[in-house]
């Protein structure tokens, strides 16, 4: 790590132990619990997500097929006034990403202006030619947003990463909470949290707000799943259950006299906003990839006749890029003409030749990714990797600079987990999951909390045995 | 509904119920096996296996008929795609794609047997414990159901639930009664033996029908009145009309829900119920109670055909 010991910022301690303002509440109950109470209320949560089946999938394992999440008891706790500063950030950074999106399949002002080099979008792997000229209905791109972020002190939330393309993890948002109401029903009546119950019938009304004008009063609204083996599955049925909606597969769907319709027991019928939780590549085996069956062939014809909204809209996954991303302080001001709120975490991009030779000196120190990557794969964390693997590295690195971004090892903040021998910090990370319609942009109060449970780890990634935390913003 | 979420459904309720006669079954094959000598008792073990329709699979791996390979094959053999084990894992399957159809206390009384019964499948079951799995079978199909019962709307989803349970405890009834007609009795001159009655007694109770039975009968036991009783009398959950009420109640429930247009299953199911319709157990006793059941058998396979091909179950 880059930084020491001392300065590193927990959520719930100040450097001399004592509890910081977020936590008052919290602590006085907690010093009232017997250990051994507590290390059973651990038990009984990992037997509720095993009933309940909240689980996600693991490819490739025979016997371990479905797993879970680990769960930690303490929550995450931020203050009112922490929340309201953190969500008009989160809002400025969202609607500058919709208002990019729609600039790169239009006019391309920001690239006219010299502000964003054109190679960006045109190396991009997730840039559809298709989208070109074409408006989805209510102007939304991203319709649902989830933005990691870090923090590095009491006032220094930084953005990791957006993810604007298909975000999960909102269903262990939501189930988080439901568990430790049902374990420590006595906190919540002593301390006002601010509910996350509500998200799903958000995400409806957010959703519904967002279909073709054809639809009418009362649009119809489905979740387009790979299927039960896909590693999200859980969320895809939790979430389309949890707002009345049907969940399909591709196989359901068909398009007939220009709408895509699905086939129920009584004939087909209409689907007005599709959200759709399968990847561009396999949602129209006539647009894109021909071997797909995943998707719905001929779902892009009839959506660019305005026959249906498909969350998110196709070709947003432009902005998760990692090279994008170093551009966001950039992109907030063109579009929104004012200062942003929310600040990035330092990047080189390694495409540029001081950059490179800057990172190529300072690999051990650095943090490096590729510009595509996802999910903790295909990165160098210098500071706890061997010197061997730190020369691969920069072999691939000098190979293809283009590829790469770098930054630094930051002292993430830890917030305490419970271990055997009673509370240790452990670093954490934050996902506040954000709807977008022409009605707004709508904040869920929290968010999913992602913690490394291994001793001084900063992976929090799932699939790389992160764990969660409920993540709790205070009514004050 | 979507057709494929009405086709996971009705198979998951079919799923269900299958496993939990499997179990009623080898329960009762277990007791005729305890009232008899080891040579007569392999006799019993192969009739059980003759009624799951498991014998020649069966054949493919074993020669003898043993009560522990028998009983291992039948509730947990990786050889056995109808094994009780795979029957529960296809209905937790099934539960998890029709996630959104059912209820959180449906999902979690089939997700729970599911995590109960892969745990007790996991080795092989001793004699002495085979009863208590059998009864655990039984009681999770039964908290499934009446989670069911209990928290479902009553809406299409429900109706395909009950229709594929109801189509399925038929099945099993038939089934049950056809090996202790066709296959149990040595010769007929055993009938009406204490022999014939012991192994009537096991047919009934393997329903959990040998209380009713007695508050209805006063102490008779007699292939004929036992038979009625469990083909024609329409009081008992397990009977042949019971389940053809039940199966008719669902399927015209669900042609209202679309809209009163009489199809295929409707059809289908008018000439299921034909074949019980004035019937009194002496006209099916004089057909011939294998023909008859044969018969019913295949009369409800035709009403499932149906049902899918009517609210397309596949494209």
């Amino acid at each position: 790590m880059s930084g020491s010991n001392d300065t590193r910022f927990d959520e719930m301690h100040e450097l001399d132990g004592t509890v910081r303002p977020a936590y008052r509440q919290y602590q006085e109950w907690l010093t009232a619990q017997d250990s051994a109470g507590m290390r059973r209320k651990g038990f009984e949560a990992e037997s509720f997500f095993r009933r309940t089946g909240i689980t996600f999938n693991v490819y490739g394992e025979e016997d371990a097929e479905e797993r879970l999440i680990p769960f930690d008891m303490v929550p995450r706790i931020i203050t009112g006034s922490e929340w309201r500063r953190l969500s008009r950030g989160i809002e400025q950074r969202v609607r500058a990403l919709n208002a990019f999106m729609h600039d790169l399949y239009h006019r391309q002002e920001i690239i006219r202006s010299g502000r964003l080099p054109e190679r960006l979008f045109r190396n991009n792997e997730a840039w559809l030619p298709q989208m070109v000229g074409f408006t989805p209905p209510g102007g939304v791109y991203t319709h649902i947003v989830g933005i990691d972020l870090v923090r590095t002190g009491p006032d220094d939330f930084l953005v990791l990463e957006d993810n604007a393309r298909t975000p999960s993890g909102v269903s262990y948002m939501l189930e988080n909470r439901e568990t430790m109401m049902a374990m420590f029903p006595e906190l919540f009546s002593r301390i006002k949290v601010q509910p996350v119950s509500n998200y799903p019938r958000r995400l409806g009304k957010s959703l519904a707000a967002c279909a073709p004008d054809r639809a009418g009063g009362n649009p119809r609204v489905a979740v387009l799943t790979p299927g039960i083996y896909n590693s999200a599955y859980f969320e895809h049925a939790f979430l389309a259950d949890q707002m009345g909606a049907e969940l399909v597969e591709g196989s359901d769907l068909r398009v007939i006299d220009g709408r895509v319709q699905m086939r129920t027991t009584s004939g087909f019928k209409p689907i007005d906003v599709l959200y759709r939780r399968v990847d561009d590549d396999f949602l129209d085996p006539l647009t894109f990839n021909p071997r797909s069956v995943l998707g719905v062939p001929g779902i892009m014809d009839v959506y660019r006749n305005g026959g249906i909204t498909i969350a998110n809209a196709p070709g947003t996954g432009v902005a998760d890029d990692k090279a994008i991303y170093s551009f966001m302080p950039e992109i907030v001001e063109f579009y929104t003409g004012e200062r942003p709120l929310l600040a990035n975490v330092q990047t080189w991009r390694c495409a540029d030749p001081d950059s490179l030779k800057y990172v190529l000196d300072n690999l051990a120190e650095l943090v490096v990714k590729e510009v595509h990557g996802s999910g903790g794969y295909g990165m160098l964390i210098g500071p706890t990797s061997s010197r061997k693997e730190i020369e691969a590295f920069r072999q691939k690195l000098i190979a293809r600079p283009g590829n790469y971004i770098a930054q630094p090892t930051l002292a993430l903040s830890t917030c305490p987990i419970f271990t055997r021998k009673g509370l240790a910090p452990r670093h954490v990370d934050l996902r506040p999951f954000v709807l977008v319609s022409p009605d707004g942009v709508d904040i869920t109060p929290g968010g999913l909390t992602r913690v490394a449970l291994k001793k001084g780890s900063l992976v929090v990634n799932s699939s790389q045995g992160g764990g969660t935390k409920d993540s709790w913003v205070l009514d004050d | 509904m979507l057709g494929r979420t009405a086709n996971g459904i009705f198979w998951m309720y079919r799923y269900l119920e299958r496993a939990e006669n499997t179990a009623r079954l080898l329960a009762a094959g277990h007791r005729m096996t305890l009232t008899r000598g080891p040579d007569d008792a392999s006799e019993e073990w192969r009739s059980v296996l003759t009624t799951l329709g498991l014998h020649e699979a069966y054949k493919q791996s074993h020669e003898d008929y043993t009560g522990a390979h028998v009983c291992d094959f039948v509730l947990r053999s990786r050889a056995n795609s109808q094994s009780v084990l795979s029957m529960v894992e296809r209905a937790r399957s099934n539960a998890r794609t029709c996630r959104s159809a059912i209820t959180a206390e449906v999902w979690e009384a089939v997700n729970e047997g599911w995590m109960t019964l892969s745990e007790m499948l996991a080795r092989p079951v001793r004699e002495s414990n085979l009863g208590a799995v059998l009864a655990t079978i039984r009681r999770e199909s039964t908290l499934a159901r009446g989670a069911t019962y209990g928290s479902m709307l009553r809406n299409e989803t429900y109706a395909f639930a009950r229709a594929g349970t109801f189509l399925e405890r038929a099945d099993n009834t038939a089934r049950i009664l056809d090996v202790k007609y066709y296959l149990l009795l040595p010769s007929l001159s055993y009938v009406g033996t204490a022999l014939d009655s012991s192994q009537w007694d096991n047919v009934l109770r393997s329903l959990s029908g040998e209380r009713a039975y007695s508050w209805l009968n006063a102490g008779r036991m007699d292939a004929r009145s036992i038979a009625e009783f469990l083909i024609l009398d329409d009081r008992f959950p397990r009977s042949l009309a019971f389940c053809l009420i039940e199966m008719r109640d669902n399927l015209s429930q669900l042609a209202r829900m679309h809209g009163g247009q009489v199809g295929v299953a409707d059809e289908a199911m008018r000439r299921a119920d034909a074949r019980l319709d004035g019937k009194t157990v002496e006209d099916i006793f004089d057909q011939g109670l294998h023909q008859f059941l044969t018969d019913f058998i295949l009369a409800s396979r035709g009403v499932a055909n149906a049902i899918a091909e009517q609210y397309r179950f596949v494209s």
